[in-house]
């Protein structure tokens, strides 16, 4: 018999019913709930009359549509306001811990559901967000779902899933100077495409990934779905013991024992067979940056803007052709001479404690190129306090940037931080989507330290050449 | 949830690769609380004169057909809710972002996966303005010159179609006793999964 995957052992420990074929009713340990996704889902409990199964296993808190100037500044009242007291009064009626706006727990919830140590290993763990996949990073089943199985969640605990095949991504050779693991992540998807994951779950392993941090593991994990996939996961080790240890909602004392020994065993087996499996040299990478408007269309910032004329599927220069016109990009333009109007760093890609240092590092010292507009808005209020509490946000001030408080701000654009028509933004999020940053807005993609290279020369840059 | 048995339309040709969530449905509009009327919101940035589904006879199209990766994306179901409100009922595609995929059954929406030359065949009945008969019974769809092209979908999908389940009817329905079972064992093997309403409390009133 062989062995078996990381995902087909977590799978089969929460099969609470086989169905036909790759179907199963499996059971949800954690479900994250936020604003946009849930009024429809609560509603329907309602509607129908049913209860929610177990508050116990859900937290809420709202992030896509806060707006990130808070301190000092009201909440206009409009239809932002509304979904957000409509979360909070939902919460507070189904008994689910809600996570308040102005407080210290409030955040993006890929950011703080590991940070509370509701996210845990070998667990099931669902959200109304496919951003879900962030939390494979601690070796759980973690999936993105729609406002109907959040409804499902609420009243049962379960939903009807299909098993995702299996593909093993195999990071080989370490890190260059300069290049993060955003870097490694924008290159895959534009080597394997946006298609290139859909039906499987990804297992990210090889010698690169021992060395990465747990922030890191979870940007790599979170653009998982960027390249079709719903499922990213690494393996549990110690460096993700040592991230849980004494979180408030992680198993303490014996338990925190016993769970340690179960997760030690949450590897993929030796002769386990994967569907599908690639390696990937990440020893060689250069910083990347996204020209087009799916994350597929990136290159290193070495290179140029690619030309349509010159490809020989038809298919592919089409796309194309309309990802430039929309970016207003003329082929054969150096991509560091593309200028920039606006910066934007935070998101649950790139809004942690690790990713304002590494900007920070670049800023230190420096200024924000002349018109351009830039803001600073960590994942969450611990990372803006752990931030605090070392300087960082002097550093993004003295050069010029803003200093927000919590939420997903300009990586969806649904509040009032927003792209105007025709602006360009280098922005650490992960989707540079027609529109995503708003209307007529454009995306270039990139890691901190990228982003932050852009904000003080004004244009998209090499961040090697300022390290 | 309605039912979807057979149905005949013409179909609107969108023929793009890689239409995602926020192209269907841009994120500003996700602060609508409510799931009726959503359909004017569809393709917000592409709406308008030579915009397909608004130029006749194509307004009237219960059929979408498009290209690779439709629906990629955000998990929004507003995607589906307001491709329903405007009467889009089938939507014909190369592949589907996964999400979208699994959000449109649960809407009485049917999503088809076509390729080769009887995709192209689709496509150029949509864009010769002559209409499809797509029937869930004998998972076919019919092209007027007298094709019939099979499409695969799982059974499951398929009875939750036809008879307009609501899912979650059925798991209360027919599983509440084994979710009861398996969360006895869950207690006992993994028990560091159930988190005390103590800690929860204490968590959100840190927040506050
Ligand atoms: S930061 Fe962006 S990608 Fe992440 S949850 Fe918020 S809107 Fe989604």
């Amino acid at each position: 018999m062989t062995g078996k995957t990381l995902y087909d052992k977590i799978w089969e420990q929460h099969v609470v019913a086989p169905f036909e074929g790759r179907d199963c009713l499996l059971y949800v340990d954690r479900h994250l709930v936020q604003e946009v996704s849930s009024p429809q889902a609560f509603a329907s409990l309602d509607q129908n009359d049913r209860p929610l199964r177990r508050p116990d296993l859900h937290i809420a808190v709202a992030d896509h549509a806060v707006p990130t100037r808070r301190r000092g500044h009201p909440f206009a009242d409009g239809l932002a306001r509304q979904q957000v007291d409509r979360l909070r009064e939902n919460a507070e009626k189904f008994g689910i811990a809600y996570m308040p706006m102005n407080g210290d727990r409030h955040g993006i919830v890929h950011v703080i559901g590991p940070e509370t140590g509701f996210t845990l290993p070998g667990c099931t763990l669902v959200c109304g967000d496919s951003h879900t996949s962030t939390h494979g990073a601690f070796g759980c089943i973690a999936f993105g779902i729609g406002a109907s199985e959040c409804a499902s969640v609420f009243a049962t605990q379960t939903i009807r899933q299909t098993r995702q095949k299996t593909m093993r991504v195999n990071l080989e050779g370490g890190l260059p100077a300069g290049v993060t693991v955003k870097d490694v992540i924008l290159a895959l998807i534009a080597e394997i495409g946006t298609g290139g994951g859909v039906g499987y779950a990804i297992e990210y392993a090889g010698s690169t990934i021992a060395g990465l941090s747990m922030e890191a593991r979870m940007t790599l994990c979170n653009m998982t779905i960027e390249a079709g996939s719903r499922v990213g996961m690494v393996a549990p080790d110690e460096v993700t013991f040592a991230y849980l240890e004494g979180r408030p909602l992680a198993p303490e004392g014996e338990m925190w024992d016993r769970a340690v020994a179960a997760w030690s065993n949450l590897r993929s087996d030796e002769d386990a067979v994967f569907d599908r499996e690639i390696t990937f040299d990440t020893s060689v990478l250069e910083p990347q940056v996204s020209w087009g408007t799916t994350p597929e269309q990136t290159g290193a910032i070495t290179g140029v803007v690619p030309n349509p004329e010159q490809m020989t599927d038809r298919g592919r220069a089409a796309r194309i052709r309309k990802s430039l016109d929309y970016m207003d990009l003329t082929p054969g333009t150096r991509l560091n001479e593309i200028t920039i109007d606006r910066v934007f760093i935070g998101s649950c890609t790139n809004g942690r404690l690790e990713d304002l240092r590494a900007a920070a590092r670049v800023l230190e010292g420096r200024r924000v190129a002349g018109s351009v507009k830039a803001i600073a808005v960590p994942g969450s209020a611990a990372v803006r306090l752990a931030a605090e509490a070392e300087g960082l946000h002097e550093i993004f001030l003295a050069a010029g940037f803003e200093w927000r408080d919590s939420g997903c701000s300009m990586c969806v654009a649904m509040n009032d931080d927003r792209l105007e028509e025709g602006e360009r933004c280098a922005s650490t999020s992960n989707r540079n989507f027609e529109g995503r940053q708003g209307k007529g807005g454009r995306t270039h993609l990139m890691s901190p330290q990228m982003a932050a290279a852009a904000a003080v020369t004004g244009r998209l840059s090499d961040v090697r050449e300022l390290l | 949830m309605d039912k979807f048995t057979s149905l005949t339309s013409l179909a609107a040709p969108l023929l793009e690769n890689a239409i995602d969530t926020d192209i269907i449905f841009p994120a500003r509009f996700l602060l609508l609380l409510d799931r009726e009327g959503l359909g004017k919101h569809a393709f917000n940035e592409w709406r308008g004169p030579g915009f397909v589904l608004d130029t006749p006879p194509y307004d009237k199209a219960q059929i979408l057909v498009t290209g690779e990766n439709f629906g990629t994306g955000s998990s929004r179901e507003q995607a589906v809710w307001t491709l329903a409100d405007l009467g889009i009922r089938c939507v014909i595609a190369r592949s589907f972002g996964e999400i979208f995929y699994s959000n449109c059954f649960k809407n009485g929406v049917l999503p088809i996966r076509l390729t080769g030359t009887e995709m192209e065949a689709v496509e150029s009945a949509a864009e010769a303005q002559t209409p499809l008969t797509v029937d869930l019974e004998s998972k076919t769809v019919s092209l007027p010159d007298g094709q019939v092209i099979p499409f695969d979908i799982a059974d499951h999908h398929r009875r939750a179609l036809l008879a307009g389940l609501d899912e979650v009817g059925m798991i209360l329905a027919d599983h509440s006793q084994t979710i009861a079972e398996f969360e006895e064992r869950r207690r006992t093997a993994t028990p560091w999964l159930d988190l005390s309403q103590d800690k929860l409390d204490a968590l959100a009133e840190d927040g506050a």
